[in-house]
């Protein structure tokens, strides 16, 4: 079956979204993402969606539940890349993904994670 | 000129959206459309594809080129043969599903193109009709 | 529909000098050569009878659309559009073909002197013809000056919106004027574009120059402060007049979650700050 890769860098899980998903693969990675967090204790999640040139409601809403759900299992999430296009289209549909971080790009993402993992 | 001016396209299966999506995106790249209309367009051919597949039973994606006044643009036809829209009024309302899901499918796609005309009734399937111009 | 006669073509082009010399005085009476060199309006005239020639004696006058038209359309399409960019009026570019009218049709009253049924009938075809090449003229007309007002709200609209960068990952938009719905797409697409080329993670939008703030010009705010934040940016809005500030309360509008600030040199403190710089004064 199709997925989309997990990876793991040191505390932190990448997912990287290269491909023009359908629903079922969203479902998929939305599961495997809760599945891994749990298994790895990860601090932070790092999304990146610089390669997508579509966000619907469908998308948008298996990210804000990826961020929901990560957030109750002690983890943060952050999304980075959204393209301008996406983003004016994602405003202009309605959905704004309150309560998800952002980022610019995954270098600025992962120092978002790293400084909010940072022992308080 | 490209041959085909408009043609029909099944949106029966899931992955079908998908292939909606890809078809709407190539054929609006043929009108010159703007990187910011044409990713708006195919969000709404997401959202309405999805209606089809999901509430619909599955349906077809009717495609035509229009050209006015020396601007193109694409006009999508989403016909289903479901249960169709009891309340339409409910069901333009933000936020209001029946389905799950975040109730912005028809609202945001009306948003998201330039014309944009819903024909329903209980029993009688549903017709969406939008166009983009580029 | 019968065609003109050859023997209207052979006079058309023996008489050719006076017809242009005659068909010059009648634009020049007309005052439809304001603008235009001496020179380059005689050269088209000549240009036109030639081409017009040229068509009558391949094509059908009936049917301006067929292949043996395409010159003469394409010349009164290149006329008209340099008209236009000249500044004339619809007017004075159709006067261009109208004023042709005159001297053709004494001249066809010369030759056919002696037939009077054949006159009626030439002339009748002749200012079809030229009713017909000078309604085309003032369409291409409209469209070159459509083109040429677009384009020029065009380049209007981008000039409006220079994006500034303020500092190293600090950017800064001054809007002036009013904020309608397509200005608004073109500020945000702007902006949002050079955020990504810059890799800016503040964008402060300064509003001093927009006279009024109505819902409608909060809503546009409010979209492109949700945008930036989707990207991944933050966003600053300065330059919040006192009485702008009143209109929105009283509005009753909500700009919850959107920072702002009275003046772009408040913004610029509160972007470095969070940059972690402070500015100092030297020495």
């Amino acid at each position: 079956m199709e997925r989309i890769p997990i990876l793991q860098i040191g505390e932190f899980l990448l997912v990287t979204i290269q491909v023009d998903m359908h629903d079922q693969l969203a479902m998929t990675l939305q599961d495997d993402l809760s599945e891994r967090i749990s298994a790895t204790s990860a601090k932070g999640v790092l999304i990146d969606i610089s390669a997508l040139d579509m966000v619907d409601s469908f998308i948008g809403r298996m990210i804000g539940t990826i961020s929901g759900v990560s957030r109750i299992m002690d983890t943060q999430t952050v999304l980075v890349g959204m393209q301008p296009a996406v983003a004016i289209t994602l405003v202009e549909l309605g959905l704004t993904l309150p309560g998800v971080r952002t980022a610019l790009n995954a270098e600025r993402g992962m120092r978002l994670l790293n400084n909010s993992a940072a022992p308080q | 000129m490209s041959a085909e001016q408009s043609g029909t396209q099944p949106i029966l299966l899931e992955q079908d959206v998908v292939r909606a999506r890809q078809l709407a995106r190539t054929l609006a790249q043929g009108c010159g459309m703007s990187l910011i209309n044409l990713t708006k367009l195919v969000t709404a051919v997401s959202e309405l594809a999805r209606n089809a597949v999901v509430y619909g039973g599955g349906g077809h994606m009717d495609w035509q080129v229009v050209e006015k006044d020396h601007r193109k643009g694409l006009r999508l036809t989403f016909r289903d043969e479901g249960p169709g829209i009891p309340d339409i009024k409910l069901a333009m309302t933000d936020g209001w599903t029946s389905g799950g899901g975040l109730g912005l499918g028809l609202t945001g796609a009306k948003r998201l193109v330039d014309e944009f005309e819903l024909d329903t009734a209980p029993g009688a399937g549903t017709r969406v009709t939008i166009l983009r111009w580029a | 529909m019968a065609a003109l006669q050859p023997f209207t073509l052979t006079a058309i082009r023996t008489h050719q000098a006076s017809l242009v010399a005659e068909w010059l005085a009648g634009l020049d009476a007309s005052g439809a050569t304001r603008n235009l060199k001496a020179d380059d309006l005689k050269r088209q005239t000549e240009e036109f009878l030639d081409l017009l020639h040229a068509g009558l004696q391949n094509g059908d006058a009936s049917n301006l659309n067929a292949g043996a038209w395409d010159e003469v359309r394409l010349f009164l399409e290149k006329l008209s559009h340099s008209r236009a960019l000249l500044g004339q009026d619809s007017q004075q570019t159709a006067t261009f073909i109208f004023s042709l009218k005159g001297p053709l049709f004494a001249l066809l009253q010369r030759e056919y002197s002696e037939q009077p049924a054949q006159l009626a009938n030439q002339l009748l075809q002749v200012s079809e013809l030229l009713d017909a090449l000078g309604l085309h003229t003032i369409r291409t007309f409209q469209k070159s000056r459509e083109a040429v007002i677009k384009r020029q709200q065009e380049e209007l609209l981008e000039l409006s919106t220079p994006v500034v960068k303020l500092w190293d990952g600090v950017l800064a938009l001054p809007m002036i004027g009013t904020l309608d719905s397509q200005r608004t797409q073109v500020v945000m697409e702007s902006l949002l574009q050079r955020i990504v080329d810059t890799g800016s993670e503040i964008a402060i939008i300064d509003i001093t120059g927009v006279p009024t703030v109505d819902t409608l010009v909060a809503q546009h705010l409010l979209k492109t402060v949700t945008a930036i934040r989707l990207m991944g940016a933050d966003c600053i809005i300065s330059g919040v007049r006192p009485q702008i500030a009143q209109t929105i309360v009283h509005l009753g509008l909500d700009l919850q979650g959107v920072v702002t600030k009275a003046n772009l040199a408040d913004a610029l403190k509160l972007a470095l700050h969070r940059l972690g710089l402070s500015v100092a004064k030297a020495g």
